[in-house]
């Protein structure tokens, strides 16, 4: 084998596939006679967020589900850096919407839970987690349980394992729609100082349209029945603004507008 | 309770009890009832009786050994039950008619199949007991939460990992319901299966006893047995509360 025209092969064909690190193509899922999704694709640009959102019940979180492994497609193929999804990987990790912590145990074990499963020593992944704790705010909380903590906490908790097991790609599946207003500011702006700082590819369910337009690279708008996207929107200037006068510029209320303009005949 | 702003300790109303008892064994209504402190000394008397010691032993034996096969097949069956819609099919109209069923019918034919021996006693306890165990620990399964059953499968759980870090814990609060009921119907199978199947430990006794006309042996035995499971049950309940922290929150 030539070893020169190989690695060219290679290169180019990385360079042509480097931002993409989710690909869902010509995805279908049926549920008996009931079409979820149908012919479904959407890439997914790496280091970005990528928001999917429509109204209740357009598929996007089997649409997550699937990307997850934890769904079947009825037909079609998800790839994450080029490999087939067969399964839950390594290289995806999932936060969910009611948090889904261990009760019975410590904050410090829920983060480390990941890296429990995959068989990781205690000492090690302790001090990983530990890590994490800290990052997303909760030290001096590592021997607290969930019940103790507030909403806002455990969905930290919730972050902290899905980071601690570094994965490539973190899927949320509406992750801020179970805290309150002010946290789920507080959380938005963590995000987005988050997709700064990881080099990760986020992918993001949400109904919210201005939580979508604000933490978003891209917004893939789903319509339900079957669903499919129907736009995609790529908000160009917010990135470079800071956080805190987004919900201020034009740009941001332009795009809201937009979007409430081709949703509001599907929102019954 | 309260009473003239005093708080009274748990179960202060069996000293009322146990005074109307008094009152009516000295009154001597029936030979029937003894007085309270009457049956307290004979208690005292029969402890270090060999016949007692050997009788306490062999009902404590089968009643461990029936309490032990009745957790470890009950729970796991239950489990399986909750997790897997065709065995949860095969075998829940069994686990529900043997539930309501009389056990105490089914006494002879274990006594044909088993013997007359301690066997058969075991198997009687077991049979008490394991329904009601199953039937919780599948409940307990069945209540997961969906998403934690996700959560553990996202971060790639094996199914034996599912099983002893998930399952198993989210489902304690019902198990551990389940394991005190079943104890205490392990207590009546092991007397009925003492007193049917060979006449041996505290089934010997209470037969021995009333035979007799010995009132105050038999009340004797018959409180060391409900002091006895009224420990057990106590020490589960006690199980219980100590996972309750998380019960309502799963």
């Amino acid at each position: 084998m030539d070893m020169l025209q190989t690695n060219v092969q290679t290169e180019i064909t990385t360079a042509a596939q480097a931002d993409i690190a989710v690909s869902v193509s010509n995805v279908s899922k049926n549920y008996g006679d009931v079409e979820a999704l149908r012919d479904l694709s959407l890439e997914f640009p790496r280091g970005q967020l990528t928001s999917l959102l429509g109204p209740s019940g357009c598929g996007k979180t089997t649409l997550l589900k699937i990307i997850a492994g934890l769904l079947d497609p009825t037909s079609g193929d998800v790839l994450v850096d080029g490999k087939a999804v067969t399964g839950p990987g390594p290289d995806r990790a999932f936060v969910f919407q009611d948090f889904a912590l261990l009760p019975w145990a410590s904050v410090m074990r829920n983060v480390a839970f990941g890296l429990e499963l995959r068989g990781v020593a205690k000492s090690e992944r302790e001090a990983i987690a530990e890590k994490y704790i800290a990052n997303v705010g909760l030290s001096g909380f590592e021997k607290s349980y969930p019940h103790e903590l507030s909403g806002g906490m455990r969905q930290r908790v919730g972050l902290a394992r899905a980071l601690s097991v570094d994965a490539d790609v973190l899927l949320m599946d509406e992750p801020f729609s179970a805290v309150d207003e002010q946290t789920r500011r507080k959380f938005q702006e963590d995000l987005l100082s988050l997709v700064a700082n990881e080099n990760k590819t986020f992918i993001f369910v949400t109904h919210s349209i201005e939580e979508a337009v604000y933490v978003s690279d891209q917004i893939a708008i789903l319509l339900p029945r079957p669903s499919r996207v129907s736009d995609i929107i790529r908000p160009t200037g917010l990135r470079e603004k800071d956080m805190l006068t987004i919900r201020r510029d034009p740009e941001y209320l332009d795009i809201v507008d937009e979007i409430w303009a081709s949703l509001r005949s599907y929102v019954e | 309770m309260k009473l003239f702003g005093v708080r009274l300790p748990a179960m202060s109303s069996l000293l009322i009890w146990g005074l109307l008892w008094e009152l009516i064994g000295r009154a001597e209504f029936s030979f029937f009832v003894p007085p309270l402190s009457q049956v307290f000394s004979t208690l005292f008397e029969i402890f270090g009786t060999k016949a007692f010691q050997s009788a306490l032993y062999e009902t404590a034996y089968a009643f461990i050994s029936g309490v032990f096969f009745a957790i470890v097949i009950g729970i796991p069956t239950g489990i399986f039950m909750g997790k897997n819609r065709l065995l949860d099919e095969l075998l829940l109209p069994w686990v529900n008619i043997f539930l309501s069923a009389p056990l105490t019918a089914l006494v002879p034919v274990l006594m044909v199949l088993f013997g007359f021996g301690m066997k058969s006693i075991i198997i009687t306890t077991t049979l008490f007991a394991i329904w009601i165990i199953i039937l919780n620990a599948r409940a307990g399964v069945l209540q997961i939460n969906r998403s934690l059953v996700e959560m553990a499968t996202s971060f790639g759980a094996s199914p034996w990992d599912a099983f002893t870090k998930v399952y198993v814990w989210a489902a304690l609060p019902e198990i551990l319901g389940g394991v005190r009921i079943g104890v205490i119907r392990a207590v009546k199978g092991v007397i009925i299966g003492q007193l049917l199947i060979s006449i041996a430990g505290f089934g010997a006794l209470f037969e021995l006893y009333s035979a007799n006309f010995l009132m105050s042996h038999f009340w004797a035995v018959l409180i060391v047995l409900f002091g006895l499971a009224f420990t057990i049950s106590e020490f589960l309940a006690y199980l219980e509360r100590r996972v309750s922290y998380y019960a309502a929150k799963r």
